[in-house]
């Protein structure tokens, strides 16, 4: 029991742990993302129709990357190099993933792939309780566990991570230091943007393989409150998408149960459970140093240096 | 060559007048391709999209019943906007309006029309405010998000709403369809013409005049502007701001309510699924191509009323998703963020080496 609920906290938690890992890279270089929610669709559709179209999962999350990565960049020209409001650019993201992915999808719906399916890794997938969880799940859930570590590496260990963290805490210092603001801040934005486009895929890929309009339903949200829960940090951003994966999880499992509480009272437990994590989160940030992003939020123009 | 940005000394007002429009123009420029790429002519899409919704007297009255929920959602959101405070929840509102609204309408027993009204329009103003207001109390004590906040509870109030009408307020006579009964006569707003408009459409111009001389000729209205333009000096000027951000959201939740209450009062007679097909969203468009002014929302919410109108008959004719209208104005918006651009900066061609 506790072993089946805990591989579907996983299952259910790997689409919001990507999409709360492209967001941490936004904000982490200062930019503001409201657009994970459109993203995510947009990486769904790309990745079930890049499938469909070729046969080969592999090219489905490459072009979920590809797709995003472009719709990202919108994101990125307009709040770095035109300076515009990072809120608004972001509402905007989201309708327009919305809206095109309803548009192109119309002829994905009701079509079918083979998904991703399960690779046990062998003498690991054995272990009780976790084994099944942890080892005996799809490819691009093995690729998560390697991008929390990798994204923690890049930021900590290498030159370019330190140039998007400095870029996103003080952009004036890290331009007199040398580090292009614009360039970083534009990268970081596309590439998070396409590890986004990567958790939609997830969704039409191994979730449940179709395409169905609007099929996040308020996932991209939830990552982007997590991103403040999880601090702006990866190995948290984890912890956080699989507590959001377990309320799934349960939730279904009740369904299943058929208990007498509505199936839509239910499926307001993860949206309500968002808006206590971050109230809960928000005071936390407040008493301890905050690891909030100074430069969140603003606009960098180099004409306004002090 | 090279390529110079620079701050202008002055930003022209014909300038800051023809951006929002030279964006909608290129926006349907490029959803234009957008047609195309899914086989339908854009002239044709556009030409019909005009005569469906301005076309003829019937169309018309169609754009104006569109424009209603618009309007009251896209006065509240600009409303919170006047204070730097993001109510992305309008969608929510309208829903926990209508209920507000229906549950007045099925339930309280009234019979006289005046009176009916009266309790339906102020059930659902408390309900959207207090909806909203739940943001603006965890924004105004702890500073949480408020984007985040109003926008996850956009889902709550939906599956809410939709909790109610597939269970307890289900009509029995409606064949398990999720709809509520039908409201009695004394619950419904006089309708005109032989059209589907009803006096909603004023309500909510009375109410945009009201909110304009609230803004502009009120200690509170003056507030709400100086502590959107700078929160530092108005807190050294004595204001409180906690209270200021509770009351902004409040009434602004409270204004996107009253559009649930005017839709199931005056359209619908009913609380149904999908009450409103996204008009919360439509609003924060709309307030923001209206730049914050009361008589600019109406004037927006008109052209997105026909957009919607137009939009339906897309539908109709080519089988294009309702949801094309996001990708639309998700374009609008773009584009008039790149043009606020052009509006503080120009470009300037340098010839030799720039010095900058």
């Amino acid at each position: 029991m506790l072993e089946i609920l805990l591989d579907a906290t996983v299952r259910a938690g790997t689409p919001i742990l990507f999409a709360t890992l492209g967001a941490i890279i936004n904000e982490r270089a200062g930019i503001i993302n409201l657009g994970i929610e459109g993203l995510m669709l947009i990486g769904a559709l790309a990745g079930f129709s890049g499938t469909y179209l070729s046969g080969s999962l592999l090219v489905g999350v490459l072009a979920a990357f590809c797709a995003t990565f472009a719709a990202g960049s919108i994101h990125a020209f307009i709040t770095v190099q035109l300076r515009g409001n990072q809120i608004v650019s972001g509402l905007a993201l989201t309708m327009f993933g919305i809206g095109i992915t309803a548009l192109f999808g119309k002829e994905m719906v009701g079509q079918t792939i083979v998904g991703f399916k399960r690779l046990a890794i062998p003498g690991f997938s054995q272990i009780p309780i976790i084994g099944r969880a942890f080892f005996n799940q799809d490819l691009l859930i093995y690729f998560s566990f390697l991008l929390v570590f990798l994204i923690w590496f890049f930021f900590y260990r290498t030159r370019w991570g330190l140039g998007v963290r400095s870029v996103g805490e003080n952009p004036a210092a890290a331009d007199t230091c040398g580090f292009s603001v614009s360039k970083y801040r534009f990268l970081a934005v596309s590439t998070g943007s396409g590890l986004v486009g990567i958790g939609g895929a997830y969704l039409s890929l191994a979730s449940t393989p179709m395409w169905i309009e609007n099929m996040s339903a308020g996932r991209g949200w939830i990552a982007v409150a997590l991103v403040i829960f999880a601090g702006w940090s990866s190995p948290k951003a984890m912890l956080g998408a699989y507590l959001f994966g377990g309320i799934t999880a349960m939730q279904l499992r009740f369904q299943a149960m058929g208990t007498t509480v509505s199936a839509h009272i239910l499926q307001m437990l993860p949206y309500f459970f968002t808006i206590l994590v971050l109230v809960i989160s928000t005071l936390r940030l407040q008493k301890g140093a905050s690891q909030q992003p100074e430069g969140l939020g603003l606009p960098y123009d180099r004409e306004d240096r002090k | 060559m090279k390529l110079v940005i620079e701050r202008r000394e002055i930003s022209s007002a014909l300038l800051r007048f023809s951006a929002p429009i030279a964006s909608i123009a290129v926006a349907l420029f490029v959803a234009g391709f957008l047609l195309l790429a899914s086989g339908v002519s854009p002239l044709a899409a556009y030409k019909e999209i005009i005569i469906e919704s301005l076309g003829s007297l019937y169309g018309l009255s169609e754009t104006l019943v569109k424009t209603t929920p618009l309007i009251f959602a896209g006065l509240g959101v600009s409303l919170a906007f006047r204070m730097q405070i993001w109510n992305i929840g309008a969608e929510g509102q309208i829903y926990v309006g209508a209920m507000g609204a229906t549950w007045v309408a099925l339930f309280s027993g009234i019979q006289n029309h005046w009176l009916m009204m009266t309790a339906m329009f102020f059930a659902a103003f408390f309900c959207g405010g207090l909806w909203a207001g739940v943001a603006g109390f965890l924004r105004a004590r702890w500073r949480v998000n408020e984007v985040i906040v109003t926008l996850l509870m956009n889902y709550i109030a939906i599956l809410w709403v939709d909790y109610l009408i597939y269970g307890p307020w289900k009509d029995p006579k409606g064949f398990n369809f999720p709809l509520t009964a039908q409201f009695g006569d004394a619950a419904r707003l006089a309708e005109y013409f032989n059209t589907r408009m009803h006096s909603g459409f004023f309500l909510a111009l009375f109410c945009a005049l009201l909110l304009y001389l609230f803004i502009e000729r009120t200690v509170w209205g003056y507030e709400i502007k100086v502590i959107g333009s700078n929160q530092k000096a108005a807190q050294y000027a004595g204001m409180n701001t906690g209270i200021a951000i509770f009351f902004v959201l409040f009434l602004s939740g409270a204004i996107a309510g009253l559009a649930g209450f005017s839709e199931v009062a005056g359209l619908q007679h009913r609380l149904q699924h999908g009450l409103s097909p996204g008009y919360g969203y439509t609003a924060i468009i709309i307030a923001w191509l209206a730049k914050r002014s009361a008589i600019g929302v109406v004037i927006v919410s008109f052209l997105m009323g026909v957009l919607l109108v137009g939009g339906d008959s897309l539908q109709l004719l080519w089988q294009l998703p309702v949801a094309f209208v996001y990708a639309f104005q998700g374009l609008i918006l773009f584009f008039l963020l790149a043009s606020d651009f052009f509006i503080i900066y120009r470009v300037k061609r340098v010839k030799g080496i720039a010095h900058a």
